[in-house]
């Protein structure tokens, strides 16, 4: 009972937007696809919802094939990074839209939109028109018009991407309880890791039209299965080294050698690709197992919490993220802390290690 | 901290304000003299009152070209709105297409409006005209010189021919600046054809139809050569429009008090009638 994608493929014309993709989703789960812009988010979307038709490969729904069923045979609602309403209905109107396509009788409709109203607060505002709201509540009524109708399937485009950072991080909060509620399959697109590990779930992380990874969220972060996807789930950028281990000692290439603490006893010794996120690269060590890395400082930024340094070591820029405030100058040499044990060993063909 | 003032800046104002002066204020208050008073040449000006104005607005004439006028104005409407936007709608979004349509649409809006006199004048001519040739063809009898239906009809086929093209671009360039997502949207809702053009492309349409009908309404008001090349105003002056009526006045009777009285009248109607619209239109925005 979910809805698959068996080998679907899309190609326009000498472009293709999404390669071969396998993809199961349970009913009742929220899956989040993370990617940065043009990845096939959306394009992936389309296809869930039948706006699309794949090129191959075949979409079931609850143990049915779908492939090529419009969309307005689907009971599928969608929200997008635009604030899509009808611009002449009032708020009451927009929300009933959708119902009223159905024909559903005029006291259901009713109670369904108070109710829709009441969840995304809108109650006060539901015979205004599109115009006369603020763009968190225009967002808000197309969420509305989204959960009115019993979909099977929801699907929110970047919905939360044209908000400003207050109205974001209010409907940010709001949205998982709103999904919680429900029982039918969410699917959220976002390019923000941070998004992704608030609403957990299970979390697909695309690149360049290929999920490099899909599983429960807090593995996916804690684990990528390769660089790609650990690239993709890491904002500030993750920190790539080239690296050479020999027992228990790690040598960066043009960088410093590092002996391992208990973390990595099951890395074999060999030649890897390491990676580490930027907080655990600190100015102060906070970590029992640690180590220091210099390098020249490129940029850094200051937060009222937060420290943000970019640095060069060899050829490869890092970045480090620590709390509290550390004015540094930029073009000095940093020495900075790594927490050894956070190291995430990536083989010869990008493959996790360790 | 002490203020300086600088009036240097008026000087930078005062290329603009001697243009207005030069091509609007001036003319047009020449026009407001001869409107109010007598002359008999010699630059002599006698004080005259409301005379003109009462005279222009008892003149029978007068009310007739006003009638022709709006019956054409409104045809016109009625007609070149629809059909341009019914165009727009069936236009390519995207492709090779689009361009090609594009200038196809735009041509007639480059031919001038003399030459568009012409080409009509001859192409509706029953005897070698292409159009005429082929209505009396077609057994209905049609010579637009001598029958004020088919001058009428002439006359409206050519507006229609010139002027749709302007409704097609503006609509279109509306129609293009909707996002994809408004349409994905309906089809998620499930909604028709007709709800989509209906709830959203009509609303979203809705200032620059605005602006392509006061466009359309002003032009339409004011037309005169491409009537007066084609039918100088007749059979009879069953085309007489208001401009042409105005230019038979001042020029033709050199009447220049009553032309002058005339002029200010038109430009009072166009400008009521703009505003009148306009504010209707703009009826129950957001402040």
């Amino acid at each position: 009972m979910s809805l698959e994608l068996r080998n679907v493929t899309k190609r326009v014309g000498a472009d293709t937007y999404i390669y071969e993709t396998n993809l199961v989703l349970a009913d009742g789960s929220l899956n989040v696809l993370l990617g940065p812009t043009l990845a096939g988010k959306t394009t992936l979307m389309q296809l869930m919802a039948g706006l699309e038709k794949p090129t191959t490969g075949e979409v079931w729904f609850r143990g049915k094939n779908v492939t090529g069923v419009p969309v307005q045979k689907r009971n599928v609602s969608m929200v997008y990074q635009q604030f899509i309403n009808y611009p002449n209905f009032s708020v009451r109107e927009n929300i009933a839209a959708p119902l009223r396509v159905a024909r559903m009788n005029e006291a259901e409709i009713d109670r369904r939109v108070m109710q829709a109203a009441e969840i995304l607060r809108l109650t006060p505002m539901l015979d205004r028109r599109p115009s006369q709201l603020s763009g968190g509540q225009q967002q808000r009524t197309a969420i509305a018009r989204a959960i009115v109708k019993d979909s099977d399937i929801i699907l929110f485009d970047e919905p939360l991407a044209n908000l400003d950072y207050k109205l974001r991080e209010e409907l940010r909060d709001e949205l998982p309880k709103l999904f919680a509620q429900r029982n039918c399959i969410v699917v959220y697109a976002t390019t923000e890791p941070a998004e992704a590990l608030l609403f957990g779930g299970n979390t697909a992380t695309l690149h360049e039209g290929r999920i490099t990874q899909f599983c429960p969220t807090a593995r996916g972060y804690r684990r990528p299965k390769d660089i790609v996807s650990a690239r993709v789930f890491s904002d500030p950028p993750i920190n790539t080294h080239a690296a050479v281990k020999v027992n228990g000692e790690l040598t960066l290439v043009d960088g410093p050698q590092w002996s391992l603490g208990d973390g990595a006893r099951d890395v074999p010794d060999g030649n890897y690709t390491i990676a580490i996120r930027p907080h655990h690269v600190t100015m102060k060590p906070v970590a029992a197992n640690s180590a220091t890395i210099e390098g020249r400082v490129l940029i850094t930024e200051l937060s009222g919490s937060e420290s943000v340094i970019h640095f060069k070591v060899g050829n490869e820029t890092w970045v480090s993220q620590s709390h509290g405030i550390h004015p540094v100058e930029v073009g000095a040499q940093a020495r900075l802390h790594v927490d050894t044990d956070q190291i995430l060993y990536y083989g010869p063909s990008e493959e996790l290690v360790g | 901290m002490k203020k300086t003032f600088d009036n240097k800046a008026w000087f930078l104002v005062l290329p603009v304000f001697l243009m207005v002066l030069f091509n609007s204020l001036i003319p047009l208050m020449t026009v407001v003299n001869y409107s109010v008073q007598e002359t008999f040449g010699n630059n002599e000006f006698f004080w005259s009152g409301t005379r003109w104005f009462e005279q222009v607005l008892h003149d029978r004439q007068f009310h007739e070209s006003l009638m022709r006028q709006i019956i054409f104005t409104g045809l016109v409407l009625l007609i070149q709105i629809p059909l341009g936007l019914a165009i727009a709608l069936c236009m390519p979004r995207k492709g090779p297409w689009v361009s090609v349509c594009l200038v196809l649409i735009a041509l007639p809006l480059l031919v001038p409006w003399n030459v568009v006199g012409s080409m009509w004048n001859i192409m509706a001519l029953p005897d070698i005209g292409l159009l005429g040739k082929a209505i009396n063809g077609l057994g209905i009898s049609f010579n637009y010189t001598r029958q004020p239906l088919a001058a009428w009809f002439t006359v409206v086929l050519m507006d229609v021919w010139h002027w749709t093209s302007l409704v097609v671009l503006l609509c279109y360039a509306g129609l293009v600046s909707i996002p994809d997502a408004y349409y994905q949207a309906a089809q998620v809702d499930g909604a028709s054809r007709w709800s989509v053009f209906r709830y959203i492309q009509l609303p979203k349409l809705k200032h620059v139809l605005t602006i392509a009908i006061l466009l359309r309404f002003m032009d339409s008001f004011m037309i005169y050569t491409e009537v007066i090349v084609l039918t100088g105003g007749g059979p009879g002056s069953t085309t007489k429009f208001l401009s042409i009526d105005l230019v038979q006045k001042a020029l033709g009777g050199f009447d220049l008090g009553p032309a002058a009285a005339f002029s200010i009248v038109y430009f009072l109607i166009i400008l009521f009638l703009s505003w009148l619209f306009y504010t209707l239109m703009m009826r129950g925005e957001a402040k």
